[in-house]
């Protein structure tokens, strides 16, 4: 039963100077969806990369249905298939162009591509399209093409690098619902996401990457228990009066454990609404009064936050920061 | 957790040994050759380069500039031109080859292309092989209008149709030359930029449009020599008659030196391409 579709084991890949990915190791079990977590540059979609053997790793080992990637490319590139910001579709060919020839070059049977293309077409609702090239199609329509061509030859692993990255909500939703199939069918999904929200959503477990190196490894609510369920952020008037209000509400004892950021202070509870009066009470008891109040769901960049210490995005003043990111994306 | 299901379905267990590697090679470059025919059919500007251009040379060159070009030996400046046109079109043609490729890098295509079980060769194989398709149609369509403008064949409909494979042939080197540009570069819009300074001088300094005689000294040994001019020679000693063979052999050694460069250049340009 503990089947594991994909182990790694301290991957290392890197650009020049600049290691991508750092000692990763995660398993995924097979049948299951796994996400990969965290911002932009911090070397999720070169994991996938190195998995989908398109990139030859520097160090360690990972094995896609056993075989390895980088001994056994060959076979690996039977057992997956590729969607989101790693692959394109061809915009000049139709829908059904596009599945067909994505279904010759995984080696499927001539004569079984077209009758497989119709299939799928119908099934991510582009059947009306099916004959239009996919220059013509919408954001949300080319992301759903590129999904089916991922399951074309029904590999039984796919990869999905930031499927939603850039589409609207609604679009989002029905490309969640179909991943959501897909894993009803049987098939082991490694997912990489920067929306803490889509990983919550679709994956039984989730590891945080940051810096190419996992940080958390957990399920969805073992990660948010972590965390609390509510994000309440005190913006004060000066940081002078941010600094009184941390230690204040740290030497509360009702839990959480507030940061401060500048003149905001951050703290994390399971217990929003009820935290929030507490809260309050505590800041007006020493005439202390917030200038701006928010209470929202945890965020990718909480998570972050809350596991490193260093925001998930960088800080607009940050020039330090958006260089190194910088840097890392030129160098993927 | 239901059980997983995961099994692998039939015939994804891949290939048993290395037996079918040749066929799998030959089905999937002719894969990639349709598909990039596809893609000059359904966006014509990318024909209109490698036709409307070569038109307007040929007019230009005919009734423009024509009038005050001297040729040597007694032919005429049409008969002079035509070949030379030929050479012209392909090679200018061949940058088509570095703009499509380039595109693939940039848009993910090949990262598509190198996480599915097809053979290595066949994004290269299936591009040059597009564009040889493609240079029949637009050498074919450029004799028309060479015949349309008054050029003819002084030897026989043989040794003219060897002429024109011959620039096939030519055009199928380059092909390699501007993938090696293309791949290397990324982007169409670097990969035009890239290709012009390349291909401007072997056109323009070359037998092509007029005589090398007719150039300055120092700049004669290059143009003599450089395998526009050397198969523009050739293709015109098997059309026009005059001396052949040895233009055909330095033609033919060309083809085959830019091949064994530039192809095992592209090869390896592609597999550290992402």
């Amino acid at each position: 039963m503990d089947q594991r579709a994909i182990t790694v084991e301290g991957l290392v890949k890197r650009f020049k100077t600049l290691v991508a990915v750092d000692g990763v190791s995660f398993d995924v079990p097979a049948g299951t969806v796994f996400g990969l977590l965290g911002p932009n540059g911090a070397g999720k979609t070169t994991i996938v990369r190195v998995l989908a053997t398109i990139l030859h790793p520097d160090g360690g080992h990972a094995e896609v249905m056993g075989y390895d990637v980088a001994d056994q490319a060959e076979l690996v590139r039977y057992q997956i298939g590729l969607a989101g910001q790693s692959a394109a579709v061809d915009a000049n060919l139709t829908g059904r162009e596009n599945l067909k020839l994505i279904g010759s070059l995984a080696q499927m049977p001539r004569r079984q591509t077209g009758k497989r293309a119709d299939e799928l077409l119908e099934r991510f609702d582009l059947a009306f399209a099916a004959g239009r090239p996919a220059r013509t199609y919408s954001g949300g329509m080319r992301r759903r093409l590129d999904v089916a061509a991922a399951l074309v030859a029904r590999p039984p692993i796919l990869f999905l690098d930031e499927p939603t990255t850039g589409l609207d909500i609604q679009s989002r939703k029905e490309l969640w619902a179909v991943i959501r199939e897909l894993v009803a069918d049987g098939s082991t999904v490694l997912l990489t996401t920067q929306y803490l929200e889509e990983a919550d959503q679709l994956a039984d477990r989730i590891a945080v990457i940051d810096h190419g190196r996992v940080v958390a490894n957990d399920t969805a609510s073992a990660l948010k228990s972590r965390l609390g369920s509510t994000v309440i952020e005190i913006g004060m008037a000066s940081e002078e009066a941010a600094g009184k209000a941390q230690s204040l509400l740290a030497a509360r004892n009702g839990g959480g454990h507030p940061e401060l950021d500048g003149s905001t202070v951050w703290l994390t509870s399971r217990d929003g609404a009820g935290a929030l009066v507490d809260v309050l009470r505590s800041l007006d008891a020493q005439g202390l009064a917030p200038a701006t109040l928010a209470v929202r769901e945890p965020s990718l960049d909480d998570v972050f936050l809350a596991l490193t210490g260093k925001h998930a995005v960088c800080d607009v003043a940050d020039t330090e920061c958006e260089k190194r990111l910088e840097a890392e994306r030129r160098a993927a | 957790m239901s059980t997983p299901a995961i099994t692998i379905p039939a015939g994804r267990r891949g290939p048993q040994g290395l037996s079918g590697r040749p066929a799998r090679a030959i089905r999937d470059a002719l894969s990639i050759a349709d598909r990039n025919l596809i893609a000059y059919r359904r966006v014509p500007q990318l024909l209109v380069f490698s036709t409307i251009q070569p038109v307007i040379f040929v007019l230009l060159f005919r009734y423009v500039f024509g009038g005050a070009i001297r040729v040597p030996g007694g032919i005429s400046y049409v008969d002079y031109l035509i070949p030379g046109i030929f050479v012209q079109t392909v090679v200018f043609g061949a940058i088509n080859t570095a703009v499509g490729l380039s595109a693939d890098v940039g848009s993910g295509m090949l990262e598509r292309f190198r996480a599915l079980p097809m053979a290595r060769s066949a994004v290269l194989a299936g591009r040059t092989l597009a564009d040889l398709a493609r240079n029949v149609f637009v050498v074919a369509l450029m004799a028309g209008v060479g015949f349309a403008v008054g050029f003819r064949v002084h030897t026989n409909a043989l040794y003219f149709l060897g002429g024109l494979v011959l620039v096939l042939a030519f055009a199928y080197a380059m092909s390699w030359v501007f993938a090696t540009v293309g791949l290397a570069v990324g982007d169409p819009e670097t990969a035009q930029a890239a290709a012009f300074p390349v291909m401007a001088p072997l056109v323009f300094a070359s037998s092509a449009f007029v005589p090398v005689s007719s150039m300055p000294s120092w700049l004669q040994g290059f143009a003599g020599h450089q395998p526009v001019s050397v198969v523009a020679s050739a293709v015109r000693g098997l059309a026009l008659g005059g001396p052949t063979a040895s233009y055909l052999l330095q033609a033919i050694a060309w083809c085959v030196g830019i091949i064994v460069v530039c192809a095992p250049l592209a090869v390896w340009r592609y597999r550290r391409t992402v």
